[in-house]
């Protein structure tokens, strides 16, 4: 299998659904003809052309609303914001539009479109360019959301998020859009929605991650069996709604011990709603409290120290492992 | 009291002559009603007046089976918001409930003017016009009712009614919002070159929100078939146009964006008509926009629970004087298309239809718990 970044992974997945299904197209601020602030959509304005790379102007609100109402009127708009950041500004048509639209048209309006972009830290962009935003959108039924961390799940989940009838939001992280990973070839790989993926079997401990942190637990993972010979398992959901609860849950009855890692704030975060649901499912089985690493509580230094600080890291997972394991 | 003297002055200084109370208004102290100013629809009137006579023989170039269709639909909204209402107050149907009462031109003279394929999406205020693109007053009183019979099986109630086999795109909740939505409608029937117009219906509180600019300027950038129509009914809930708004004229806002724009009477249905149909030929000739800003007025309130202690009797009394089914009536006695006699039977059928709508609803069941979670997710 070729080795492609987690960027052209996208991209590919981007192109080959663009040539399969006539009515997608690609929709946001610099992806035509700049090639994508962040390259995803490089070259596909060259060969696809201005029907189906469309630049914007910088008007987030509105071209979501005409992804929205494109999309009820039958086209699969995959809306690029520049970072979720600004989708903040959209706010209003991801979740008054289209997580409603299906629902209050009694089942006759469907919206697929997927909204896409970098999500959370890049490297020192401060409070307002820094934001994880998956616990806030996944509060709404109506919308799916996804975080791949591999460039294998990237592209695969892409496919199968413009394939999906539904709103889905597919939350990428820019600190990774340059790691390497084997892609299948096939035009037709994809993978579903909503099932979680072990990326390291274990049996001491459960690492739940997303997104960025799990690369940083799978570091911690092998640091553990290392230094302390704890089994580790992590787990990336890679959907964090429809969440695959079973898969965590079962991993869990096994090591009876769990860790989240996630890059969003603490407060009322995902490893908030998975730790209660691990409760309740799992809470005979549990030889420790759940430990959360997330970001501190506090907006986004810019300061590369404090940043540091705020943001979770290897050694940081590492303590939560000892913790909940009693070392 | 509505206007002031002081507003007055100032909004005389930045009109164009469009018919948009372009001429110098009288200020309060020249009124003769009691402090009340009625210039903009004193204005409205003499602006009408002077249309008259090509009005009945526009009247006279149109088909007579359209005429009364008209007239059917404007007076078969007008009984079924006074059902409404009545039964509103019974507590029938629950939540926000938004009145079309004195809109009704509005609605009739557009929508009429469009293909059956052609693409509609309004606000909350839109029974009316859901029946206008055909869903049966029976579906959207059952809706209201909140029963599975509703043409969204109890899941929208007032705002939100749908029919996606007859191109209605919903009534929406967010001020402003369908704009964009509407906006996003005409750039698909662009992709896919369907030959589709969009009617994007909002109100003039809506003009204020930042979605109704960027719209209009993608719309105008990328040729967009969309026709936007700022149902001017001059209140924003309770707060009058010239509290909300730095200008009168909001047909002009869309010279901002280079797009062609109207400003149109909205008591009159047949220059809503007519304006619409040159707003259609734009659209369908080389893919334009239009703006247009169709002025009238609500009769009722903002919505059911609303006190009305914001404006006076006096002010409403006035424009009702301009009922637009009044009006299209004696323009069309006028024209002697239609008389009295086939008003009394159009008339009697609307009210006919709008008691089979509410025994439709009455008998209607409420929707299984099970609908709870249908249509969450496709």
């Amino acid at each position: 299998m070729p080795l492609l970044t987690i960027r052209d992974a996208l991209n590919q997945a981007l192109r080959e659904e663009i040539i399969r299904d006539e009515n997608v197209f690609v929709m946001g601020e610099e992806v035509a003809e700049y090639d994508g602030a962040y390259k995803v959509t490089r070259g596909l304005w060259k060969e696809f052309g201005d029907k189906r790379v469309v630049d914007t102007p910088i008007t987030e609100l509105g071209f979501a609303a005409v992804g929205v109402g494109a999309a009820m009127a039958g086209l699969r708009p995959v809306i690029e914001f520049m970072t979720w950041n600004f989708s903040i500004l959209a706010a209003d048509q991801i979740i008054n539009h289209a997580a409603k639209m299906l629902y209050m048209s009694g089942g006759q309006f469907k919206v697929p479109i997927v909204f896409r972009g970098p999500n959370g830290s890049a490297y020192q962009v401060s409070s307002q360019h820094s934001q994880a935003l998956e616990a806030f959108y996944a509060n709404f039924p109506g919308l799916k959301v996804v975080m791949p961390s591999t460039a294998a799940d990237a592209k695969g989940l892409l496919k199968s998020a413009i394939r999906d009838d539904n709103p889905v939001l597919f939350l990428e992280q820019e600190r990774m859009y340059g790691l390497k990973g084997e892609v299948p070839e096939d035009d037709d790989f994809t993978i579903p929605l909503g099932v979680a993926d072990v990326k390291r079997e274990g049996t001491d401990c459960t690492i739940v991650a997303r997104s960025m942190t799990v690369p940083l637990a799978m570091q911690a993972a092998e640091k553990m069996k290392e230094e302390f010979d704890v089994s580790v398992e992590v787990i990336d959901p890679r959907t964090i709604k429809p969440l695959d609860i079973d898969t965590i849950v079962n991993s869990v009855k096994k090591t009876n011990r769990l860790v989240i890692a996630e890059e969003s704030h603490y407060f009322a975060s995902v490893g908030a709603e998975i730790s209660h649901t691990v409760m309740e499912h799992a809470f005979d089985y549990l030889d420790a409290p759940v430990m959360r690493i997330s970001t501190a509580e506090a907006p986004n230094p810019y300061a590369k120290n404090l940043e540091a600080l705020a943001l979770p890291d290897v050694d940081k997972i590492v303590a939560a492992v000892k913790d909940v394991c009693y070392l | 009291m509505a206007r002031t003297a002081t507003s007055t002055k100032k909004e005389t200084a930045s009109r164009n002559n469009n018919g948009n109370g372009a001429k110098k208004l009288p200020a309060k102290a020249e009124t003769a009603n009691g402090g009340q100013d009625f210039a903009l629809v004193e204005l409205a009137h003499t602006e009408y007046l002077k249309r008259r006579k090509s009005q009945i023989e526009s009247i006279k170039k149109t088909d007579k089976k359209l005429l009364r269709a008209m007239l059917y639909q404007m007076v078969l909204g007008r009984r079924f918001e006074e059902k409404c209402a009545e039964v509103y107050r019974m507590g029938k149907i629950g939540g926000f409930c938004h009145l079309y009462i004195g809109q009704e031109a509005i609605g009739v003279g557009s929508m009429m003017a469009l293909k059956p394929t052609d693409m509609v999406i309004t606000s909350y205020r839109d029974h009316v016009q859901a029946m206008i693109k055909g869903i049966t007053p029976e579906a959207v009183m059952a809706e209201l009712y909140g029963k599975e019979g509703g043409c969204v099986k109890g899941k929208g109630g007032s705002m939100h009614m749908f029919s996606k086999e007859l191109e209605f795109y919903g009534g929406h909740g967010i001020v402003g919002g369908q704009i964009g939505v509407g906006t996003g409608m005409a750039y698909a029937a662009k992709y896919k070159n369907s030959g589709q117009v969009t009617l994007c219906f909002f109100g003039e509180a809506a003009v204020n929100q930042g979605i109704f600019h960027e719209s209009l300027n993608m719309a105008q950038l990328w040729k967009l078939p969309c026709i936007y129509i700022c149902e001017n009914n001059q209140y924003g809930m309770g707060t009058s146009q010239e509290r909300a708004m730095s200008t009168r004229n909001i047909a002009k806002k869309a010279e901002a964006f280079e797009m062609a724009n109207e400003f149109v009477d909205g008591m009159d249905v047949m220059a809503v008509r007519e304006a619409t149909l040159r707003a259609i030929e734009r659209a369908r000739k080389d893919g334009s926009p239009t703006l247009l800003e169709i002025r009238a007025y609500r009769f009722m309130g903002h919505s059911m629970s609303d006190p009305g202690n914001y404006r006076t009797r006096d002010e409403i009394k006035k424009y009702q004087e301009r009922d637009p089914i009044v009006l299209f009536k004696d323009s069309l006695r006028e024209s002697k298309v239609l008389g009295d006699k086939d008003f009394e039977k159009i008339e009697a059928e609307a009210v006919e239809a709008v008691e089979r709508a509410v025994k439709f609803a009455e008998e209607s069941s409420y929707p299984q718990e099970s609908e709870l979670f249908t249509d969450v997710y496709a």
